[in-house]
């Protein structure tokens, strides 16, 4: 079993390399920040397979500050890094 | 026990297939938001049954609860972040694909 959550965490970690691709060449700026959102989902997956086919069930709180940060940084990215400069400010927050 | 690790070890199958289908759909889709679309749904679904597998797996209440406590985060945190992009590229003016 240890064995199997092992090779889980391994192709879970292989699709998050992947995705990585579209940081590279995705077209906009949206683009690259969903791929930072697959590390988000995809890294809370890897850490807790990773935690329980190492036998460290604490590092799910690793995984819980991963998803924290993961929601923070796209309301960052769309609140504050996201707006053209055309764009008039009829928000105030 | 057996059967308990062979019922957890499908679960975590079907997650990690999951995934596989999500990243293969921000690689392939079109669009920002056929992009979205594949990643803040595929993904979260397979972190749940990721999740349901290692509750079985655990053997353990207190565990399940914190493990599905991480999942109900994760699952709010990604649809309104997707709902956030997806509402800040309709109002840049970015076009949704269209079948050609």
């Amino acid at each position: 079993m240890t064995t199997f959550l092992t090779a889980a965490s391994i192709i879970v970690l292989v699709t998050i390399a992947i995705g990585f691709v579209r940081v590279i060449r995705g077209p906009g700026k949206a683009d690259r920040l969903i791929a930072a959102q697959l590390f988000g989902t995809a890294g809370v997956a890897w850490i807790l397979l990773f935690a329980y086919a190492t036998g460290k069930p604490g590092l799910s709180d690793v995984a819980l500050v991963l998803a924290l940060l993961a929601a923070v940084s796209a309301i960052a990215f769309v609140k504050r890094a996201w707006k053209s400069a055309e764009e008039e400010p009829h928000e105030s927050a | 026990m057996s059967l308990l690790n062979g019922a957890s070890a499908a679960l975590i199958t079907v997650g990690v297939v999951f995934f596989i289908a999500g990243t293969m759909g921000l690689l392939r889709f079109p669009d920002l938001f056929t992009r979205l679309h594949a990643l803040t749904k595929a993904d979260n679904l397979g972190l749940g049954f990721i999740v349901a597998g290692l509750a079985l797996y655990s053997g353990s209440w207190m565990v399940t609860i914190k493990l599905v406590l991480i999942w109900l985060l994760v699952m709010t945190s990604s649809a309104v972040a997707s709902h956030l992009i997806a509402q800040a590229a309709l109002r840049k003016g970015i076009k949704p694909w269209q079948a050609p």
